[in-house]
C-alpha cells in the first residue's frame, strides 16, 4: 500500500458563530474569530489517497487527475468565497477548521477513482494551525 | 560603530478583505479583479516584515529593541487588523481598495512617526506564500 498525498490551496473569509448563542457568548467562546464582519485565511488542503501502484503505470492514481477532482470537488466551491454565506456543505454547520475538513471528505470522497481509498483529509488553517480527518 | 545594520520583526495577522472599485460597474469589478471582488469577501493569513536599518547604538548594542518594534507593531498594526474585515472594519480602507500594495503603505504610514527618524523603515507583507510586496523601493 502507498499513500499519495496532493496539496492544494484556497483563500476564504468565514466566522465562528453559534446563531443559537448571543453575541457576548459567542465572544466569550470565539473571541475575535467571531468578529461580525468575518475575518479569512489562507488555507492549504493536503488530500492523502492509498491504493496499490497500477503494474502498467506505476502510480497509485493518476495526480493530474486527483488534483482536477480537487479542483472541481472542493477548490472552486471555497476559493475566494465566505465559507459561512457561499459554501453549500457548510451550510448550518459551524465553519470551524474541524467541520470544514470533514465536509471536504464528503464532497471528495464519492468522486475518487475506484482504485484509490481517501486516507485522509489535512487542512491548515495557518500555518501553525492544522486538523486531520480520516474519516473515522 | 558607524555601519549599518538592519533588524526584522515578523509578525502575522488573519483578515477579510475584498478588491472593488466601486466607481466601476459589476463587470468592470470582475473583469479586473475576478474572484477578489466576490461580493462576501475572502480572507488571507498575513505575514509582516518589518525592518528597521540604521547603526548600532553603542550603550545598548541595539539598531532598535526589537520587542518595542513588536510592541508597536502590535498595538498600531495587528490590533487594528487582525481578525478584522479590511473594507468594513479598517478607517484606512473605507475609500481605498485593500490591496496588498495599499495595505503595506497603510502600515509604513502607522508605524513610521513612532519609530526614531534616525532609522530607515521597510514593509515587506506576504498576502500569500507566493504573494508579497515591499514598501518603500
Amino acid at each position: 500500500m502507498v499513500y499519495l498525498t496532493r496539496v492544494e490551496h484556497f483563500n476564504a473569509a468565514h466566522k465562528l458563530y453559534n446563531q443559537a448563542w448571543s453575541s457576548e457568548k459567542n465572544e466569550e467562546v470565539f473571541g475575535k474569530c467571531a468578529n461580525a464582519n468575518w475575518h479569512g485565511h489562507n488555507y492549504e488542503l493536503y488530500v492523502t489517497v492509498k491504493g496499490k501502484p497500477n503494474p502498467d503505470t506505476g502510480f497509485v492514481c493518476d495526480v493530474k487527475q486527483l488534483s482536477l477532482l480537487i479542483k472541481e470537488q472542493v477548490i472552486e466551491k471555497v476559493d475566494h468565497r465566505n465559507l459561512n454565506m457561499d459554501v453549500d456543505f457548510m451550510k448550518g454547520k459551524l465553519c470551524s477548521t474541524e467541520n470544514l475538513a470533514i465536509g471536504i471528505w464528503n464532497e471528495l470522497q464519492p468522486h475518487l477513482p475506484a482504485e484509490v481509498q481517501l486516507h485522509c483529509i489535512k487542512l491548515y488553517e495557518t500555518p501553525r494551525i492544522y486538523v486531520e480527518y480520516f474519516g473515522e | 560603530m558607524d555601519k549599518k545594520v538592519a533588524v526584522f520583526r515578523r509578525e502575522h495577522f488573519n483578515a477579510a478583505h475584498r478588491l472593488y472599485n466601486s466607481n466601476w460597474t459589476e463587470e468592470q469589478n470582475a473583469a479586473c479583479f475576478g474572484k477578489c471582488s466576490y461580493p462576501n469577501y475572502h480572507g488571507h493569513n498575513y505575514e509582516l516584515e518589518i525592518k528597521v536599518v540604521g547603526t548600532v547604538n553603542e550603550e545598548t548594542g541595539f539598531v532598535m529593541d526589537t520587542k518595542k518594534l513588536s510592541d508597536l507593531a502590535q498595538e498600531l498594526v495587528l490590533e487594528k487588523f487582525d481578525h478584522k474585515n479590511l473594507n468594513l472594519d479598517v478607517e484606512e480602507f473605507k475609500h481605498k481598495n485593500p490591496t496588498a500594495e495599499n495595505i503595506a503603505i497603510a502600515i509604513y504610514n502607522l508605524l513610521r512617526p513612532h519609530i526614531d527618524s534616525a532609522l530607515e523603515l521597510y514593509i515587506r507583507l506576504y498576502e500569500t506564500p507566493r504573494n508579497f510586496v515591499e514598501y518603500p523601493v
